[in-house]
């Protein structure tokens, strides 16, 4: 190990004429389960902290170890985080994609491999920079154990070298990710600075990728959707949470599981909260019901797979009016589908999860600060209109990493809903369950344990009057399921607004949600371009709002981009605005990876050339 | 047996240590058939619960589906009750107990709920050991749907529609000690009296104490040779011992010659005293209590008693290092963490 003060040999784009800045996509292709993404992350992070916007999404197989992964950085200095449908920069460290991996090359890109890898002789027109790994490990002698994993910060230190990168923020990177323990930071860095040294000193600049600080992330932060939504869920006041292990569902739980004891712990050491991992996730959801009805603020997280096992317990929360809040970190389907890919193809099957005539509210977050403020946010309507709140995230937003604004902290107190305690029902002549006493179709409940004669009643699936009392008797069912229709139009209008983003002489609508909204916005920016000029409405609750069919209205063609095969997104809107059904045009694509602006601008450019 | 509790002298029809009269235990009236063993286990749940003087607002009760889940709705309508899915009990049981520590849970299920449909969250919840009385209202058939097995149907059983069962039963006390429980009891039905003592051993007990109560179906499975009738059960129940509750501070009034007389202690001082009948069984012992319903499974009787009560143990709210305050009763300042918090948390992803 080096004590030795590094000096970076400083790379400048002034003299290259040609020089492309702050704008590129960079692919680390290498194989799961061989350490690198501390490597990854070291780099992302770094250009994060040089200031440059950047997106990180890690493209990874549904196994453990030996298969291919491909994590992919994207540099703009536009501000565009979507998936790019090109990679300007490949570090190939897998010898067995490296074919495929160098065909996805731009033409002038560039190849950072390890020089034991023998090239394939198929690109003339990028540029090679081979790395002495094996080498720079072998002089560097770190722990066999850790060797592996060192070996991935060649790449680091001559990527950093060779695009300019700081290796003052690789430095802070690695802080970040080893929490200021010096030890695993210096064997790292010197690794790093080994690379990077050894690639001064016998590499030549010969591409035009450069990488310039930038000011353009201050005050931001950088993570995961279930992260955001984990903390989101904290700061709503969560006070019971059951899981059950899926991809990609499971590192929100494990947000909870990791923020909890440091946030919700009395003076004591006690916990104000209850995290069980459940047998399964009908037992997750049982839970989650259970403790919504005792009074709990209460939540459950799962992927498409878990949604399917929750859909017993989601019916019998709907019609027992049972507040309890479900993130579903959507995964491609159908059934077992790709586990590791992300798709919004959860949309209709959520809608009306449950057998019978079962609807349900879903949230849509679009981003890091939804995930956070939906979070919260969700409990608050949960025990508001005391029925399932579905938030609809998905691999892309939940796993990836994004940039964001830091999070507001919740703005309102929370919405604990019509819950009347002893002292209310000595105030009140009758309580009954499910009556309508306030013409908004949400009754009254009481909590177990309320110390009044007359504060129990029996939670039931089967069929109940108002009262909570069993019963078959047509008007009876009729009228509770004519005041359940009533608490959901209350809810439609309080569920957040679509966000509306108008442009010049706009020719046409275009309607999206969700992870899509990167790519969609920079589509915007390219049709316009194109003089095409949209407006664009994204989606952020279901039931549909009226400002969302006035949108619909409006134009002649309203495209609706969403990642599913059969359209659903679509469905839901023709069914929700029938007269206005021949308006909408489906726009859908489903192949397990994010959707990319050129994708949606050509779709758009081609429909609209018709 | 007139119970003692602090020197005050208790009898049903009078009020008890809480204020309470029987008629506050009341729940509506049964729809069950008439006779149906399950009509009498919820009268031992009103006595027992109205004897201990347990205020109803202080009970939940908690179900699946089928008949036994029905029974609820039956006593104590103070309380409040969750009739929830088909073997799914134990998961509503378990967040809604979490959610509020400071109530005592009731479930009750039968025989399709526990041991078909909801098996393997029925062991799932004893080997978290979630602090509740779990009921299984055992009568080996399927009421509700008229009349097919059920998986504690005996090996040769047979039922007017379907025949004869070739298969083994499941025995739910076997699975529950497999499944490390700390409290397991079979009773039966047409032994009113030892429901009643075992029910409030069980209320005493702080974990999942699991009463098996064979619970004979008048109009499905009561002909004389089923093990589930009350016929057989009244013919071939053999008690391993006598069992008599005695709250904390009580003394005990049971004259008995010395070595007949077993003491266990319940978590809240109170004790279950085993009188000796035939032959001597140690209730905790864990191998002892297997050996004997393996041996007992088939042999043509019914053992009922305290099979086997350990505190081992902890008890799931204590695992999860829960606040004394119920969950559900923690005020916003307790549950929202403060906007510095948010703040410093943020930092770390720079």
């Amino acid at each position: 190990m080096t004590q030795m003060e590094f000096t970076q040999v400083k790379l400048s784009p002034v003299d290259d004429p040609e020089a492309i800045i702050n704008n590129f996509s960079m692919v680390v292709a290498t194989v799961n389960g061989s350490g690198s993404q501390t490597s990854n992350l070291a780099l992302i992070r770094a250009l994060f902290r040089m200031g440059i916007p950047i997106s990180g999404k890690n493209l990874f197989p549904s196994n453990i170890q030996g298969l291919p992964t491909w994590f992919t950085i994207r540099a703009s200095k536009e501000g565009y985080t979507a998936r790019r449908d090109t990679t300007e920069i490949l570090v190939a460290m897998n010898h067995t994609t490296m074919i495929e991996d160098l065909e996805g090359l731009v033409e002038g890109g560039v190849c950072f491999y390890p020089d034991h890898i023998a090239r394939p002789e198929i690109r003339d027109d990028v540029i090679f920079y081979p790395m002495p790994v094996q080498e720079i490990i072998k002089d560097n002698n770190p722990p066999r154990e850790l060797r592996d994993y060192m070996s991935n910060m060649v790449y680091v230190g001559v990527v950093s070298q060779m695009v300019g990168i700081d290796i003052v923020a690789i430095r802070g990177a690695l802080e970040t990710h080893f929490r200021g323990r010096e030890k695993p930071i210096a064997m790292n860095m010197a690794i790093v600075e080994a690379g990077a040294a050894w690639a001064a000193e016998n590499l030549v600049k010969q591409d035009h990728y450069y990488v310039e600080a930038d000011n353009q992330t201050e005050g931001l932060i950088l993570l995961d959707g279930n992260t955001a939504a984990g903390l989101g869920s904290i700061y709503g006041g969560v006070s019971f949470a059951a899981w059950y292990p899926i991809t990609p569902a499971s590192s929100l739980a494990e947000a909870l599981q990791g923020h909890l004891p440091r946030l919700r712990r009395d003076q004591d050491g006690k916990n104000t909260y209850a995290i069980i991992q459940a047998e399964d996730e009908l037992a997750a959801a049982g839970m989650t019901v259970g403790a919504g009805w005792a009074g709990a603020r209460s939540m459950t997280s799962t992927s498409g797979p878990g949604i399917s096992l929750m859909a017993e317990f989601a019916g019998l929360a709907f019609f027992a009016e049972i507040p309890i809040v479900i993130w579903d970190v959507q995964r491609m389907g159908p059934s077992t589908g790709l586990p590791t890919r992300t798709s919004q193809g959860d949309l209709l099957f959520v809608r009306f999860l449950g057998h019978g005539d079962t609807q349900q509210l879903l949230l849509l977050p679009g981003n890091m600060e939804e995930c956070f403020e939906f979070a919260w946010r969700a409990f608050d309507y949960a025990e508001r209109f005391q029925i399932p709140i579905f938030v609809m995230s998905d691999l892309d937003l939940g796993m990836n990493l994004w940039m964001s604004k830091e999070f507001d902290y919740p703005d309102e107190p929370m919405d604990r809903g019509k819950v009347l305690s002893a002292e209310e029902l000595e105030q009140v002549e009758e309580f009954a369950r499910y009556r309508d006493v306030d013409g908004d179709g949400i009754p009254y409940r009481t909590l177990p344990g309320t110390d009044h004669p007359r504060a129990a009643f029996f939670t039931r699936g089967t069929g109940h009057d108002d009262a909570a009392v069993y019963s078959e008797r047509p008007e009876e069912y009729v009228a509770n399921m004519e005041r359940i229709a009533r608490k959901l139009e209350t809810a439609r209008g309080k569920l957040p607004k679509p966000i509306i983003h108008k442009s010049k002489g706009a020719r046409a609508g275009l309607v999206g949600f969700g992870s899509t909204d990167p790519a969609i916005m920079e589509a915007v920016d390219r049709l316009a371009e194109a003089g095409v000029n949209v407006d664009y409405m994204r989606l952020r609750a279901i039931p549909f709002s009226d400002e969302v069919l006035e949108f619909i209205e409006k134009y002649d063609r309203t495209y609706v981009v969403e990642m599913n095969t059969d359209g659903q997104l679509y469905q839901l809107l023709q069914l929700a605005a029938p007269a206005n059904a021949t308006k909408l045009v489906k726009m859908n694509h489903n192949d397990g990876l994010p959707l990319t602006a050129r994708w949606i601008t050509e779709s758009v450019l081609g429909q609209e050339a018709k | 047996m007139a119970t003692k509790v602090d020197g005050k002298k208790l009898k049903s029809g009078n009020g008890n240590l809480a204020g309470l009269t029987k008629a506050d235990y009341r729940g509506r009236e049964t729809t069950l058939c008439q006779g149906c063993g399950h009509n009498s286990i919820s009268s031992q749940i009103v006595a027992a619960s109205f004897e201990m003087s347990i205020p109803p607002e202080r009970i939940i009760k908690l179900s699946g589906i089928g008949c036994s889940s029905k029974s609820p709705a039956y006593f104590m309508s103070r309380s409040h009750g969750f009739n929830a899915l088909h073997g799914r009990m134990p998961t509503t049981a378990t967040g809604a107990i979490l959610a509020n520590t400071s109530l005592k849970a009731i479930g009750v299920s039968g025989d399709g709920d526990t041991a078909s449909i909801g098996l393997s969250h029925f062991i799932h919840l004893v080997r978290r050991n979630v602090p509740m009385v779990y009921i299984v209202e055992n009568n080996g058939v399927y009421g509700l749907t008229k009349g097919q097995f059920s998986a504690t149907a005996d090996k040769g059983q047979e039922l007017k529609k379907l025949g004869v069962n070739p298969f083994m039963p499941v025995d739910i006390c076997m699975e529950a000690l497999i499944a490390n429980a700390g409290f397991v009891a079979r009773s039966f039905a047409g032994d009113p009296k030892q429901v009643k003592e075992l029910l409030k051993a069980a209320l005493s007990f702080k974990g999942t104490a699991v009463l098996d109560i064979i619970s004979p179906c008048v109009t499905f499975n009561n002909r004389d040779e089923s093990t589930k009738s009350y016929t057989w059960g009244r013919k071939y129940e053999a008690p391993l011992h006598d069992v008599t509750w005695v709250p904390k501070r009580d003394e005990i009034r049971i004259e008995i010659e010395p070595g007949k007389l077993k003491e266990v202690e319940m978590h809240d001082g109170s004790m279950l005293v085993l009188k000796k009948l035939e032959q001597d069984y140690d209730p905790t012992d864990r191998m002892e209590a297997l050996n004997m319903l393996a041996e007992t499974c088939c042999g043509g009787i019914l053992v009922t008693g305290l099979i086997y009560m350990s505190k081992e143990q902890p008890p799931l709210n204590e695992v999860e290092n829960l606040v004394e305050t119920p969950l559900t009763l923690l005020t916003e300042e307790e549950l929202r963490p403060t906007s510095a918090s948010l703040k410093k948390t943020l930092e770390d992803y720079r």
